[in-house]
Formats: structure tokens, sequence, C-alpha cells
């Protein structure tokens, strides 16, 4: 796909979610399904950053979110911020514990990283529940709708649209960031953490720095779901929330943007959809997953160009297509087909 | 207190070192980390489970055809999905265990429902005391069973033909071939030992947890850290790692909170992977450019 169909498309979209609450006619569920979407996809590109662009894993990333709600609902509850100033602050208080925790991240890689993360997505949720006289325990936070100089949000569709503005600017602020200087400094590390010392990258710095950034994000989209949903508890950041949101990821593809908002929208729509049957939404997932692994490396966004290429390509060219995610997510990157 | 605190600590320890030994076989053998582990114990304790109460059958019999079960089922899971991935990148392989964990997770919930379930004891007895202690003969058979099975393992890894040809697997798998080693067979084999080692956990750790989908999270997560603390390579590293945090976290539920043991277990395993990131046993592994 050239640069201008890429633009159109894009375009498209934007004016399809802008149109969305018309065509959904006040339906609330549905209004209520495309902001929590939003929420989501917030998440999904924030952990993509981390997994996709840096190849650094996290499978406790529900415990950032989980910081970043407690956050925001503890400045305006308790210390009455107003909205506006809380949403960022939260990201930035986000931001600090996810650089902390970055450090150790920075000496372990592979499975060491993802268990050190698992022990984060279970200590946060549990330090939640036990540290009741801030954050009220078992019987959670009541934060308010958000407001913005006056304005507040009261209803599904000015929620929805808040949520629409506010993942557009994330999604543009993100998509600078990866095609800046640090965004290729963060694709380095993950081909090779040698060869990106080699050039010249400050690769303890950086690690930090990614994990402190995905966690702003992830800060962020934790402050309007405690907003949104107007209540929170520890028991809705566990892990299976921090599987989801990997899972959301690796449907969608790696390192890439659209496919975060297509894993968001997918997975977010499961549970909605198989409510009446426990356990049939983890079924799915899990198994959504493991065919993602196994035959389409670099998700579901990649079907489209799959094709495309087994149309096109030379028969002998066919076994580059099988190739891992990472050697595929590299010729993604180099050819910078992701703008 | 402290006694009976250590007592306690030491027989869940020796169920998280069960956990930790069955995915430290695995890692050392094919670099794989099976975050399904738990789970997979789950869904055995619970055909130990369905065995005994809609069949039946006694303790020990169903106990044994779990075991059997468990063992069919790792050789299945390494086949159908871990044997595609065996050269992927790591973030891959997690990921599809991952995967596999929630399936698995949502399929004992849909077959067997959330209602939690009571399992009975591998052997009753009134606690014996010993000196200020009370032990009761469960935990010593946990016990005992956890260490026989480290020395087994240990035992079988270095002196044996077949722990040469797993440790040869690990190391480089072409090579293994061409020696005749049929390396398929050895991780099926691995696999296996390593679901029963996991069901054994799991069917002696169900009359404390109760029987239901989640029972394993906690456990599954204590085997990681252990084996984590362990070194992930090393079979007592496995074993010294589990009994270390059960000791730990029942120490801190002890002595601090209750309610944060787990939280502490995980700040204690970061400290010292930021110390020592290689685990207390682990050997440092020299990347090559």
């Amino acid at each position: 796909m050239d640069q201008h169909t890429r633009k159109k498309i894009t375009y498209l979209c934007i004016f399809l979610m802008f149109l969305f609450p018309v065509v959904a006619g006040g339906v609330n569920y549905l209004l209520y399904s495309g902001s929590l979407i939003f929420i989501y996809v917030i998440i999904a590109m924030s952990l993509n950053l981390l997994i996709g662009y840096g190849g650094q894993i996290s499978i406790g990333h529900a415990s950032f979110l989980a910081i970043g709600a407690y956050a925001s609902a503890i400045f305006t509850l308790s210390l009455g911020i107003p909205f506006w100033l809380a949403l960022p602050l939260a990201g930035f208080f986000t931001a600090l514990v996810g650089f902390v925790v970055g450090l150790p991240a920075v000496k372990l890689s592979g499975h060491f990283l993802a268990v050190a993360t698992l022990g984060f997505g279970v200590a946060i949720p549990e330090l939640l529940l036990k540290w009741d006289s801030l954050t009220g325990g078992f019987s959670g936070l009541f934060p308010d709708k958000p407001s913005i100089l006056g304005y507040t949000f009261d209803s599904d569709v000015k929620m929805y649209y808040l949520l629409l503005v506010v993942t557009l600017i994330v999604t543009w602020l993100i998509n600078n960031l990866i095609n800046s200087r640090m965004g290729r400094a963060f694709v380095a590390i993950r081909e090779s953490e040698i060869a990106a010392t080699a050039m010249g990258i400050n690769v303890p710095l950086y690690k930090a720095l990614m994990f402190s950034i995905s966690a702003f994000y992830t800060g962020l989209a934790g402050s309007l779901y405690a907003h949104f949903i107007g209540f929170i508890s520890p028991h809705d950041f566990n892990l299976s929330i921090s599987f989801l949101v990997l899972a959301m990821v690796v449907v969608g593809g790696f390192a890439s943007i659209p496919g975060s908002y297509l894993g968001a929208i997918l997975l977010t729509m499961i549970p909605q959809l198989t409510d009446e049957v426990p356990g049939l939404s983890l079924v799915l997932t899990g198994v959504a997953l493991v065919l993602v692994i196994l035959f389409l490396p670099d998700g579901l966004i990649s079907i489209r160009s799959r094709w495309k290429r087994k149309k096109t390509m030379k028969p002998a060219d066919h076994q580059t297509n099988e190739k891992s995610l990472d050697t595929a997510s590299i010729s993604k990157q180099a050819v910078g087909s992701e703008k | 207190m402290l006694t009976q605190q250590i007592v306690s600590g030491l027989a869940a320890g020796s169920l998280y070192a069960l956990a930790a030994l069955g995915l430290v076989l695995i890692y050392k053998t094919s670099d794989l980390v099976n975050f399904a582990q738990g789970e997979m114990a789950m869904i055995s304790t619970f055909v130990g489970f369905t065995l005994i109460h809609s069949w039946g059958m006694g303790y020990w019999l169903s106990f044994l055809l779990a075991l059997v079960f468990a063992a069919v089922f790792g050789i299945i899971v390494e086949r159908v999905f871990m044997r595609p991935v065996q050269k992927a990148p790591v973030l891959s392989q997690i990921i599809l265990t991952l995967g596999l964990y929630m399936a698995f997770r949502g399929i004992a919930g849909m077959i067997w429902g959330y209602e939690p379930a009571s399992f009975p004891e591998a052997i009753k007895g009134e606690p014996i005391s010993l000196g200020s202690m009370l032990v009761t003969p469960n935990q010593i058979l946990i016990f005992t069973l956890t260490i026989a099975l480290m020395f087994l393992f240990f035992y079988l890894f270095r002196y044996t033909m077949v722990g040469l040809a797993m440790r040869a697997a690990a190391q480089n798998l072409g090579t293994t071939e061409l020696m005749g080693i049929r390396v398929g067979s050895i991780f099926s084999l691995t696999w296996a030992i390593s679901a029963v080692l996991g069901g054994i956990a799991g069917l002696l750790i169900a009359p404390t947890t109760f029987l239901d989908p989640n029972m394993m999270g906690e456990v599954a997560i204590k085997a990681f850290a252990a084996a984590v603390l362990g070194g992930f390579s090393s079979l007592p590293g496995a074993v010294i790692g589990g009994l270390s945090i059960g000791l730990f976290e029942n120490l801190v539920a002890g002595y601090v909170s209750a309610e944060l043991k787990t939280a502490f277990v995980f700040f204690l395993i970061i400290l010292i992977l930021y110390v020592k990131p290689t685990g207390l046993l682990g050997i440092k592994q020299v990347k090559k450019v």
C-alpha cells in the first residue's frame, strides 16, 4: 500500500469513528463498547511500543493501568485537582513508576523479564487491596465523571467523543515517537542490543525510557478508565487484564498501530458477545493467541500484505513469508511501510 | 509460632519446588518456559477429581490415572503446539504458552464450573507433635516426595543416557540429531515428566486451595518465582528456590501481613534479580555476536 492510499484509509477510519454515535443512534450499549475500545486501544498501543517496537516483554501491564487509575482517582477525590490536570499528572506519575520498574528490566531479558513483570502484575493489585486507607480496599473508589473547565462529560455520547479525541491525539503522538530518533533506537535495541550499543545508543537508559513512556500512556488510559467507568477496585486490574492486553497486541499485530486498533476492537468485543457462557471468552482469546502465533506471527493486520505478497512474489520467495515474527517486522520497519 | 511457620512454609515450599522442577526440566532441554504449566496441572487435578467423585475410584488409583493423563496431556501439548515454535523467538514461545494458559483455564471453567470443590488429602491423620511443633503426615509426605523427586531427576539428568541426551538437546539440536538421538522423543519425554510433576503438585495442593479453575494461579506464579530464584537451569536451584519462597512467604504472613505475602515474594525476586540477574545457582549465558 503506498502512502497516499494509507492516508486516505486513515482519514476514512477517523471519519467513521466520528460518525459512529450517529449510526449507533444513541444505543448506549454500543457507545459504551466503543468508548471502552478506545481505552483499550491506548493501552494496546503503549504495550505495543514496548513489545512490538522495543522487543521487551511485559506481562503485568494492567498494573500500570491500575496505578494511573488510582492516581487519577486520588488526585481528583482527595486532593481536589481538576480532571484536565489529573489526567496528565496520572500519566506522569505512572511514567515515574514505569521508570523504576524499567531499571531492573535493564538487566533482564526474555523469560526473566517475563517473570519479573508477572510479579509486578501480581503485586500491585495486592498492594492496592491492602492499602485501604488510601484506595478503599475491596470497596474501591468512585471517581467523578470527567469535566473540563466546567463542562462535564456526563452522557455516553460526550464520553465517546472525549475518549475518541484523546485516543487520536495519543495515536498521533505514538506514531511520531516511532518515526523519531528515539523510536529507531527502540527498534535497534530490539534487533540487537550489542549492535545498538555499538552504534552509540545508551541501551540501559533507552530501555528504562521505553518502560517509562509505555507506562505514561497506559497511565493516561487508566485515568480515563477510572473516570469513564466511575468505579475502580483492585480486582479490575488483575493478571487476566494484563494477559488480555497482551493478547490484543499479539492478535492485532506486533509493531503496528492499525494492528493495535484491530486487536483492541476484536478482543473487547469477544467478552461482550460471549458473557452468557462463563469461560468461553477466555477460551476464544487463548485460542486466537495460539493460532496467531502458530500461523500468523505478524498478527491479523498482516493478512492483507501477506495475501498480496503471495500473489506477486515468485514461488522461491515464499519461504520468506513463513519467517518468524522478528524477521518479518524488521523488513517492515526497514521499508518504513508502517507510516 | 516460629517453628510452626517454618513447618508450614516448608510444606508449601515443597509444592512450589515440585512445580518449579517441572519448569526447569523443560527449560533445560528446550530453552522454553511453559507458562501454562499450572493450568495443565489444574486440568490433571480435575481429571483426578472426576475419577474419584463421578467414577467412584479409590484415591491412589485416581492419583495414578490422573498422572497418566498428565503425561499424555504433556506429550500432546508438546507435539501439537510447542514443536512448531521450537526455533521461534523467545517472545513467541512465551506468548504461545500464555495463550494455552487462557484456553485451558477457560475450558476447565466450561467443563467443571467455577464452584470450588473439596478434594481429599493424600494421607489423613492427626498431626504429630515434634517438640513444640505440629506436623501432619501429609506435610511429611509432600516434603519427602519433593526431595526424593529432586534427587531422582538430578540423577537422571547427570548420570543416565536419557539425561545426557536431554542436556545434549539443550546444547545443540542439530549435532544431537546427528549423534543419532531422537530429539523429538526427548522433548516429548521432558514434557510428559514436567506435566506429571505439575500434576503431583496440583493433586497435593488441591485439599488446601480447593478445586476450581483458579486453584493453580498462586502456586504456578510462585513456581516461576522459585525457578527464577534458583537460576532456571538448576534442579537443586529450583528446590532451594521453592523452599525458600515457601519459608519467606509464611514468615511474612506470620509477622508482617498475610495479604501482602505474594507482593513481598516478588519484591524479593526483583531484588535478587537486580543484584544477580542469573538467579542464585544460575550460570551466566554469554551471547555470541
